[in-house]
Parts: C-alpha cells; sequence; structure tokens
C-alpha cells in the first residue's frame, strides 16, 4: 500500500479510487493511476533506486522529467525487458516488474561500492591511466571487467514479441511541447487554419502547468489546459499527440518523433497495437516550446537519495500528490525554490530552512517564506551532507567576501529531503539540433536561442521567459507567426488569457561550485556534476589541469554528459566549472554539440516495419523456387540470391564444388545468370556511346556479334566489364556484372545527359526482363540443338562470341554464345515469365548428358582456372587494364574514350605497378586465403615490405591442385620467380605465372 | 534531410535522389591535347566552398534526370534549381562562392525568425 504519511491527503492528478500494483526490485508496492514510477516510489517512502556508473554510490531520484541521470530502470523481464529507462518517465500499470541497474547483489548492499573507497584511481580518464600495463591485460582483463562493472542496464537477449509503424506527415505548424506556450501557440495557429500538429513527451498536455497551483482566466491552471486541449480537438485540421517526443531536428524542418502507444498499459495487453510509432513530420514552420531544466547545484556531496531539484519535489508534490520527505532544507541561489518551498510547505512538509547562496534577499516570494515564518539563511552554504542511503542532514556556513570559501562554525541541520536549484537551462536541444546558434545570457546565468537557422521560433522557456503571463503571450506570438509563415492567417494573436500579477525575479547568484571546507578535491567530499556517469567538480578541474581546455575534449575525457541523459542536468555546470578554471568567458567556452535523439529511443521504433524478411528487399530470379528445391545454397550478390552450390547427399561446399567443375569440364553444367546486369540501349548515336564508354571499339561491331568490353572512369581505373552485342543497326544490349548493374546504368545517364546531350540513345534496365541460363561444357551444343531443333548450331553458322535468335522448347529466346568457364557455352535468354519452363526443360534434355546445375562457387573456380577477372575481387578502383594484362582491351585507335587520358599519366603507366600474376604454391594441396599479403623475401626483420595480395584461390579438380590470382608490384617481370605468402606460423613459397592456368589457347571456347 | 525541388517532379525528399559532386566540370573535349597538371586538375581538384556550392543530383528514384542544385554548404539551404545546359546562365546569376559567407546567409536566415 503507498503509505499515507507519504500522500497529501487530495489533490494531484493521480485517481486515488484506482490503485495500481506493481513490484520494484522483487517487492510488492502499490500507487494510483496517474503516477509515475517514481512518484510511486517516492509515496512509499522509497527514495533509494539505483547505483552510480563508477562508484556505485547510492543515489535516489532527482528529478520528475526525461532529465532524470539517476533513476535509470531496468523495466519488465524476459522477451519485453528494457534497460535505462527513467523512473520519471514510465507511467505505472497493473503488474509492472521494475528494477535497479548496476546493483549486485542488490541496490541496499552493493559489492561495487567499494570503488567509492577506491575512487582515487578512478578520477577522469582514468580509462587512460590506470589500465594501462601490461597491454596485454586491456582486451582480456580490464575491458571486459571495466565493462560488468560500470554497465548499465541489460539488452534484452529474445527476440521483441511486439511491433512498431511509421507515420510520414506535412504540416503547415509543428509544436513541439504543450506547456503555457506550446498549447497558446497551437491554438492561435489553429485558429488561423493551419493544419497543426502538437506533441508531448508527457502522457498528457499541460507541462508545468500541471504541477502549477496558478490560475489563468480564473480557475486553475489545470482546468485552463483541459479546456484549452478541448478547443483545440474541434479543429479538424489539429493533430494533438501525447506520449510523443519530439527527437530529432533535420534539415529543411524535417523532424523525427517517437510515440509510445501501448507503454502505460500491461505489457501485451494490446496486441494489434503497434507498441510505438516513428512519426516523420516535414513542416513549413516550427514552434519549440519545450520548456526548461532546472539546474543541480554542485556541493559537497549532493548526490545522496533524498536530494533533489526544488521543482522536481514541487511537481511530486502538487501532481502527484505525493510527499518527497518529511523535513526539508532548501537550497538555492535563484527565486524559483521559494515557490517550491512554499508549495511543499502547504503540502505538509517541514521546511527546515532556505539556504540562499545570495547575499540579499527581497521580492515577493521571500517575503511569503518569511511571512510563513521559515527560517531563511542568507550568504550561505550547504558543506556537508549526512546519511548513507538517504540523506539525513546538512552543515550550513556562512560564504566569505570572495564566494570561493565558508567561514564560521557549521550549523547541522537535520532533514530527509534537500532541495537543490541552481536556475534553470532552458531545453535547446531541438533548436541546436536545428543548428541554430546560442548565446549565453549573464543576467540569467544560461544559453539562450539566439540567431535561427531554420524555419522555426522558440517561446517561452526554452527562450528563458519564465513567467507565466510571458510564456502565455510568447506562445500566441510563436503560433500566429508561424502559421502565417504558412501561409495561413495574418499573424493575428488571439486574445490572451488573464492570469496573476507576477513580480520580476530577483537575480540569480551563480557559484558554480558552492564553496565548503576543503576546496575542492581535497578531502573525502565529491561534489557531483554529471551524476550519471559519475563526474564530480574535481575530475573537471583535474581535465582542465591536464590540458583538457576545450569543452569539446572536456567531455570526451571525464565523459561528462556523455550519458544516456545526455548531460540534461550536468553540460553547463561542467562548462562553467572549466571556464571557471580557465577565467574565461563561459560564451567562450561554449557548449557540446547536441544531437538527436533528445531522449534515448528504441530500435524497434527506428526499424519500425524494417524488420525480418522485410529488413532488405531479396530479388529472386525467375528459377528461385527450382534452386530452393533442389537444395541450393544461396550467396547474396547485393540484393541478389544467386545459388552458390546444390550438394547432393552429405556433400559440403568443397565436394559439390569439384563435381560441379567436373561436370563442366567433361559433360555439360547450366548456371542461373539472370542476375547480370542488362542494358537495352538503343537510339541512332548507340555505337558511337558506346565506343566514348568502352575501352575497346563498338562503332564496326557487325550486327549479330558479341564483344567483351571493359569500363574505366575518368581515372583510368576498371569500373565494371561485361558483353555487349548488337542485336540491330541502332540496338544493343549490355551486360553487367550483377552488383554493378544500376551504378553503371546511372553513370551511363549521367554521361548522356550532362556530358553529351546531343547523342541520341536511350538506356532501359531490362535486367528483370529476361532469365538467363548458361549452358556450358563440351555437350553444350547438343543440349541446345535438341532444344531448338531449327536452328543451326554448327561452329560455323554459330561462332564463337555471336549471337542469335531461335525458338527453344518452344520459347522466342536470344542465344548468346559466350564463356565465362572456357568452355563451349551458350547462354539462352527468354522472356523471364519463361524462365523456369525453359529452365526444366534444359534439365530435361540435359539428362542423358548428366547436366549439372552449378552456383556462384563453380562458376568462381572455373572462370580462374582460364583467369578472367571478377571486377570487384580482382580490381579495387586502383587497377587499370593494363595492370590486368588485359591492354589488348584498351584501343590504341580510338582519339578519345572515357579515361584514355589517365593511360598515360605519370602513376598510371608506370611499368612497375601492381599487375595481375597467377600464383602455384610449392604444396599443390595448399590453398592461401584469399587477402593474403605477398612479400619478396621469405623472411628477414619486420617489417617486411608488402608487394601484393591474393585476390581469388581455389583448389581446381581440373587441374588437381591449387590455383591463385594475385596483384604484385612488378609482377609481369616476376614471372617463373617465387614470392612468399607469410600467414602467422607458416610462410607459403609460390610460383609467379601467367594468369591463365587452362586450355591458353583457348581450343575448348571455340569448338 | 532535405527537400530537393526536382525540375521535373517537384520537391521531393533527398533520399529519391543521387548526388553527383560539384556542377559545372566540363570535360574537356580534347583530353590529349591537355598537360598531366591540367588533367588532374581536371580529374581531382574541386572546390569545396563554405557558402554556396552550385552541385549535381540526379532523381534516381523518380525521373532519373540529372539537374543542378545551388546549395549553402553551411545551411544547406538550397538557393537554386535549373536544369542540365542553362550553365552559363547560372553562372552570371549566382553570386560566386567568397562573395557569399556563411556568416552573410547566418544573418539573412536570422532575420527570418
Amino acid at each position: 500500500m503507498t503509505k499515507a504519511e507519504f500522500r497529501t491527503p487530495t489533490g494531484g492528478r493521480i485517481d486515488r479510487g484506482r490503485p495500481v500494483n506493481f513490484t520494484f526490485n522483487g517487492k510488492a508496492l502499490q500507487g494510483y493511476a496517474g503516477d509515475t514510477l517514481a512518484s510511486a516510489l517516492l509515496a512509499n517512502g522509497i527514495h533509494l533506486v539505483g547505483r552510480s556508473f563508477k562508484y556505485h554510490r547510492p543515489r535516489g531520484i532527482l528529478s520528475a522529467g526525461s532529465e532524470e541521470p539517476n533513476a535509470l530502470i531496468q523495466l519488465e523481464r524476459g522477451n519485453r525487458t528494457e534497460p535505462n529507462l527513467r523512473a520519471t518517465q514510465i507511467e505505472i500499470y497493473e503488474g509492472l516488474v521494475a528494477s535497479s541497474q548496476n546493483a549486485w547483489p542488490n541496490v541496499e548492499t552493493d559489492v561495487g561500492s567499494i570503488n567509492n573507497v577506491l575512487s582515487k584511481i578512478f578520477v577522469a580518464g582514468f580509462y587512460y591511466k590506470t589500465f594501462m600495463h601490461p597491454q596485454s591485460f586491456w582486451m582480456k582483463v580490464y575491458e571486459p571487467v571495466i565493462r560488468r562493472a560500470a554497465g548499465l542496464g541489460k539488452a534484452p537477449v529474445e527476440p521483441d514479441p511486439d511491433f512498431y509503424d511509421k507515420m510520414h506527415i506535412h504540416c503547415d505548424v509543428l509544436v513541439a511541447g504543450s506547456g503555457p506556450a506550446g498549447l497558446m501557440a497551437a491554438l492561435a495557429a489553429a485558429k488561423t487554419g493551419a493544419r497543426v500538429v502538437i506533441a508531448d513527451e508527457q502522457n498528457e498536455f499541460g507541462g508545468s502547468l500541471l504541477a502549477s497551483r496558478e490560475t489563468i482566466d480564473g480557475k486553475p491552471a489545470a482546468d485552463w489546459v483541459r479546456d484549452t486541449v478541448e478547443e483545440l480537438k474541434r479543429f479538424p485540421e489539429v493533430r494533438l499527440l501525447p506520449r510523443t517526443t519530439v527527437t530529432g531536428y533535420y534539415d529543411h524542418n524535417y523532424l523525427i518523433m517517437a510515440e509510445r502507444r501501448t507503454d502505460h498499459l500491461p505489457r501485451g495487453l494490446a496486441p494489434k497495437v503497434s507498441r510505438q510509432r516513428l512519426w516523420k513530420v516535414r513542416a513549413s514552420q516550427v514552434v519549440l516550446a519545450t520548456g526548461a531544466h532546472e539546474r543541480p547545484l554542485v556541493f559537497a556531496d549532493n548526490d545522496r537519495p533524498g536530494v533533489m531539484l526544488a521543482d522536481a519535489a514541487r511537481t511530486y508534490a502538487n501532481r502527484f500528490g505525493t510527499l518527497p520527505g518529511k523535513r526539508a532544507v532548501v537550497l538555492t541561489n535563484n527565486d524559483s525554490a521559494y515557490q517550491a518551498a512554499l508549495d511543499l510547505a502547504d503540502a505538509g512538509v517541514a521546511i527546515a530552512a532556505i539556504v540562499d547562496l545570495r547575499t540579499q534577499l527581497g521580492g515577493p516570494l521571500a517575503a511569503q517564506a518569511k511571512q510563513r515564518g521559515i527560517r531563511i539563511l542568507t550568504n550561505s552554504a550547504v558543506t556537508a551532507t549526512y546519511g548513507a542511503k538517504r540523506v539525513t542532514g546538512v552543515d550550513v556556513m556562512t560564504i566569505n567576501g570572495s564566494g570561493e570559501s565558508v567561514i564560521g562554525a557549521p550549523t547541522k541541520i537535520d532533514c530527509d529531503l534537500v532541495l537543490m536549484s541552481g536556475g534553470w537551462n532552458p531545453a535547446v536541444h531541438l533548436f541546436s539540433q536545428s543548428t541554430g546558434k546560442l548565446r549565453y545570457d549573464d543576467a540569467l546565468a544560461c544559453f539562450v536561442p539566439n540567431v535561427s537557422m531554420q524555419a522555426e521560433r522558440s517561446a517561452g522557456a526554452c527562450k528563458a521567459t519564465f513567467t507565466l503571463a510571458g510564456c502565455l503571450a510568447e506562445g500566441a506570438a510563436a503560433g500566429a507567426e508561424a502559421a502565417k509563415a504558412a501561409g495561413h492567417g495574418e499573424g493575428e494573436v488571439p486574445a490572451l488569457p488573464s492570469v496573476e500579477r507576477t513580480e520580476p525575479q530577483q537575480p540569480i547568484r551563480p557559484l558554480w561550485v558552492v564553496p565548503s571546507t576543503d576546496l575542492v578535491g581535497h578531502g573525502k567530499a565529491k561534489h557531483f556534476v554529471d551524476f550519471q556517469n559519475d563526474v564530480s567538480a574535481a575530475d573537471v578541474l583535474l581535465a582542465s589541469r591536464e590540458g583538457y581546455q576545450s569543452v569539446e575534449h572536456l567531455k570526451r575525457y571525464t565523459t561528462t554528459g556523455m550519458g544516456t541523459d545526455q548531460g540534461k542536468t550536468s553540460n553547463v555546470n561542467a562548462l562553467a566549472i572549466l571556464a571557471k578554471s580557465l577565467a574565461s568567458p563561459i560564451p567562450q567556452v561554449g557548449t557540446t554539440t547536441f544531437r538527436p535523439p533528445y531522449t534515448p529511443t528504441t530500435y524497434g521504433v527506428l526499424a519500425g516495419r524494417d524488420v525480418g524478411e522485410l529488413a532488405d528487399p531479396a530479388r529472386h530470379t525467375p528459377m528461385h523456387s527450382w534452386h530452393v528445391a533442389h537444395n541450393a545454397l544461396f550467396e547474396d550478390v547485393g540484393q541478389w540470391k544467386r545459388p552458390w552450390y546444390f550438394p547432393q547427399g552429405s556433400e559440403d561446399l568443397h565436394a559439390a564444388v569439384r563435381r560441379e567443375c567436373r561436370a563442366v569440364r567433361s559433360s555439360v553444367g547450366v548456371l542461373d545468370a539472370s542476375t547480370l546486369g542488362k542494358i537495352d540501349i538503343q537510339g541512332p548515336d548507340a555505337a558511337q556511346f558506346l565506343n566514348r564508354v568502352y575501352t575497346n571499339a563498338f562503332l564496326k561491331l557487325e550486327i549479330g556479334k558479341c564483344r567483351y568490353g571493359v569500363m574505366c572512369k575518368e581515372d583510368g581505373m576498371v569500373m565494371d566489364d561485361g558483353v555487349t552485342t548488337r542485336l540491330g543497326p541502332n540496338h544493343f544490349l549490355m551486360t553487367t556484372t550483377t552488383g554493378n548493374a544500376a551504378k553503371v546504368l546511372d553513370w551511363l545517364e549521367d554521361y548522356l545527359q550532362t556530358e553529351w546531350p546531343d547523342l541520341r540513345v536511350f538506356l532501359t534496365s531490362v535486367t528483370e526482363h529476361y532469365a538467363t541460363a548458361s549452358i556450358a561444357g563440351p555437350k553444350a551444343r547438343e543440349v541446345v540443338a535438341e532444344l531448338a531443333p531449327d536452328l543451326d548450331m554448327s561452329a560455323e553458322a554459330f561462332p564463337y562470341m555471336s549471337y542469335r535468335e531461335a525458338v527453344v522448347a518452344g520459347v522466342p529466346a536470344r542465344i548468346f554464345r559466350i564463356s565465362f568457364t572456357g568452355e563451349l557455352s551458350y547462354e539462352i535468354n527468354v522472356p523471364a515469365y519463361n524462365g523456369l519452363y525453359v529452365w526444366e526443360q534444359i534439365m530435361r534434355v540435359g539428362a542423358k548428358h548428366g547436366i549439372t546445375p552449378y552456383g556462384t562457387e563453380t562458376m568462381h573456380v572455373l572462370r580462374a582456372e582460364k583467369g578472367y577477372i571478377i571486377v570487384g575481387q580482382e580490381t579495387d578502383a586502383t587497377v587499370t587494364p593494363q595492370d590486368l594484362g588485359m591492354g589488348w582491351v584498351v584501343s590504341k585507335q580510338k582519339p578519345d574514350f572515357i579515361g584514355k587520358r589517365s593511360f598515360s599519366r605519370e602513376d598510371t603507366s608506370r611499368s612497375d605497378r601492381k599487375q595481375l600474376v597467377g600464383l602455384l604454391t610449392e604444396d599443390p594441396n595448399e590453398v592461401l586465403p584469399e587477402g593474403a599479403q605477398l612479400t619478396a623475401t621469405a623472411d628477414g626483420h619486420p617489417p617486411i615490405p608488402m608487394i601484393g595480395h591474393v585476390t581469388s584461390s581455389y583448389y581446381s579438380e581440373t587441374l588437381g591442385r591449387s590455383i591463385a590470382l594475385a596483384l604484385v608490384k612488378d609482377g609481369f617481370q616476376r614471372m617463373d620467380q617465387h614470392i612468399f605468402a607469410p600467414l602467422g606460423g607458416k610462410t607459403v613459397k609460390c610460383a609467379v605465372t601467367k594468369p591463365v592456368f587452362y586450355d591458353p589457347e583457348g581450343v575448348r571456347l571455340h569448338g | 534531410m532535405l527537400t530537393i525541388n526536382c525540375p521535373w517532379c517537384g520537391p521531393r525528399d533527398e533520399t529519391e535522389f543521387g548526388f553527383g559532386g560539384e556542377a559545372h566540370r566540363t570535360r574537356p573535349a580534347d583530353p590529349s591535347a591537355l598537360s598531366d597538371a591540367e588533367w588532374a586538375e581536371f580529374l581531382f581538384m574541386r572546390t569545396n566552398p563554405k557558402g554556396l556550392h552550385r552541385e549535381r543530383w540526379v532523381h534516381s528514384h523518380g525521373c532519373r534526370r540529372w539537374f543542378n542544385v545551388e546549395r549553402h554548404t553551411v545551411t544547406n539551404e538550397i538557393t537554386r534549381v535549373y536544369q542540365m545546359g542553362s550553365a552559363s546562365e547560372a553562372a552570371e546569376t549566382a553570386p560566386a562562392a567568397e562573395q557569399a559567407p556563411a556568416t552573410a546567409a547566418i544573418e539573412k536566415q536570422g532575420s527570418r525568425s
């Protein structure tokens, strides 16, 4: 049961008629509908919720919002477990199971807290200092131990049972935040008829008004919120999105928002509703009304459970009817904490004292506090806190004249709650993400939006406007202006609701480190700056002394602001302490970069439905189902699924490939080559165009003939290769490599449109229009002849590198007599929808010859035996055709083609470049690993110069030994010499050969 | 993510487009007449301005047409979109990059809010 002693008797936005049962660290607890996990824990008197990152110090709930650095929770178990959630944002539901993180065996008794005793070794940059020697210990000992010790939550290990989705929308005005400024902005924009989206990370709209006791239009602020939301709902073009965090602000007013749709419900209750939804918004105009975060004060041992931001305590009391303690000391440097003190006093918390760093008091809030008889100590500091798992008291001393130290004797004040307020930081995260420029406001001691870089405007507390009247007015104006800029209305501002008059605030006294009896870094006390990453003021000063004086260096060296909270409560304090140590003004030190996401976002919501089979589209050839039915294993080539090999029985890869190779060389095999890129090229200038993009001549290619061509980029490096066939006077069919098909088409299109728009050529991708079966082997002719009885298949009538149209198995087909295996070979192209049928007919007819389907692995072996290159395997954008020993494919006659000029560049024309050679290992059974480095000598002192690497390497069934291709420096001059492949434990001696291992005369090809 | 106003299809998300580097770099009519240094200048050297940059984009997942875009490299503001072949017109009307430093654009944009 909620303990009545920690609940106000009435009030708040919780539903006392609806108790909710939940479990925290194994303990059954109860809260009310409307509670967050944090408010429900506090209502049960629980402050200790976690152990800190490095020192394992006991930590309590610091805030009441998304900026929470301490209260990180592992929510739920099993496949729905989720780490690092902020207790301050979790809405409780029946059956919720939550636990603390970073504590073992439990949060009350944590072994890791020994680190606090050993804290001297965990100073700034300890990763780089303490765990240096011996070097071999890093990977095996230090890193795993640090990772375990310093871990936050645990990622789930089971698949996520929920699903997620995405929405893409456009709007005229997007309003981020639904406090007084955001609601007024949305209302003003809505009244113009603009399409408005208003999003807020909380479960209900209202922002700070939900915790306010102010009145608007003579009614409680929360009632005004309710009425305004009802009014907004009546506009058909307004979309209201609670539980939706605007989390990223990108170029051209593109924003993303993460909506939590079912996280407030018992898990699995709504299986047909997406758990979370990612909204991708293109907004004409944006109004940022993201509010502000209260800053902690950096004082001695400011991290004990029970030390809390003053306004957070006010929120717990006013909004959740929860009392975070019974007797509070308030430490402040500004006026806002007085409001918190007054509200808590009204709610029943005894205010033991307000300790104000400022020397003088003024203003109505202080007067009210005085009137209430609250003890106020000016020019005073909290110099120590007491208590282990809960604060039990503080020492208060008087600050000296310089503000650097304290004087006199400490006064001890007993308390179970310390409320601190170090001023307010406007939540400028989204503004900064939009690349807007900040300005430091000396009077308010905070960064404020200055120069907008996108179509956005800030309003309210995120622009350092902290009065209710100011927020309402600014919001209304911003909404009206935004709507006008988006083409709606004339900028008319709706009537503003009336509010109580607010007095000007008294100035802040920004003492960035609250002085205490010892200097920072001396004595046992720690002054925490970043609670989540356990960075203290001493760490910041140490980093500064060690030369990390840029704020970006400071961040990385100390890890300030690098936690899951991105330093929402710590960044300004850290850089102000750095500035002070450097005696530089704060604006000169500047801030680190704000990056999306604003709060941690699940991978699930970013992935949406693009998971599993939908993560990446798979492209299947028309014969895919046959391959699956025949046991094929597949290789991904780009998005294509290509048969890799077809194992029979218990064959492994090597056995299957040896069998497939034997079949092709001795009888006949068939390969599904449908994935090769096919580009249909037509137009009166098609031949001229090809003549410019290939290195060899194409102008005079005869109709019905095929030609192998190599394409280079302007730098002379090989980009792609393939066979192009002339189908008619103005009609060609180009083939490209499977992986480069789209790239080649884009590249050709680029030249046609931008360099040679005068050429009359049209390009069309026809890759998926045709299915291709490549029939290869000595019996290939017999198979094709039987399928195409009307075609004269004689070598004279249908020679190598020519093309015929024929009816194959009753289907009109294009037959290309080209070869990638070195065998007699025909590539049969039929319309894709006939592909499977024709393939089956090929298998039927070929059966008597033992026709064998083969995959890419066998294709690779067979082509390597012939020294045929694969672009991307033998080449890597630093290889010219000449380097490949393919000077024959480079025209000497053509005056120009793409890449030609580069062949005579000094570096390209060197004779000692890396060149393609064959390698034969001394031991015929030794298959070199692809990528193996090659050296000229077997041994010697390192470093031994690397002269090349192995590009392809296989065991050749045909030759009964291993073969390899390699790029070797000055390779052409090393023929018949020996080079070496150092492979860790051994060095393999290799003979350099020509890269053609089989049938160098091409007898089989032309047969 | 940028919004790019394709001259043929209208404003679309950046993900529909491919980037083609700096615009108005014409392939020399006779590369063989160029010295190695001149050819290297064409091959490798780009202006890389901080400011307005004229660049090529292709609507890969749309009309497949190439066109030119003038974009501010600091703010990513797109100031002009124009078709291929209108190079000379672009050169006349577009301010040179060094005459439009980022700060000018920042001031211009700042006045908008």
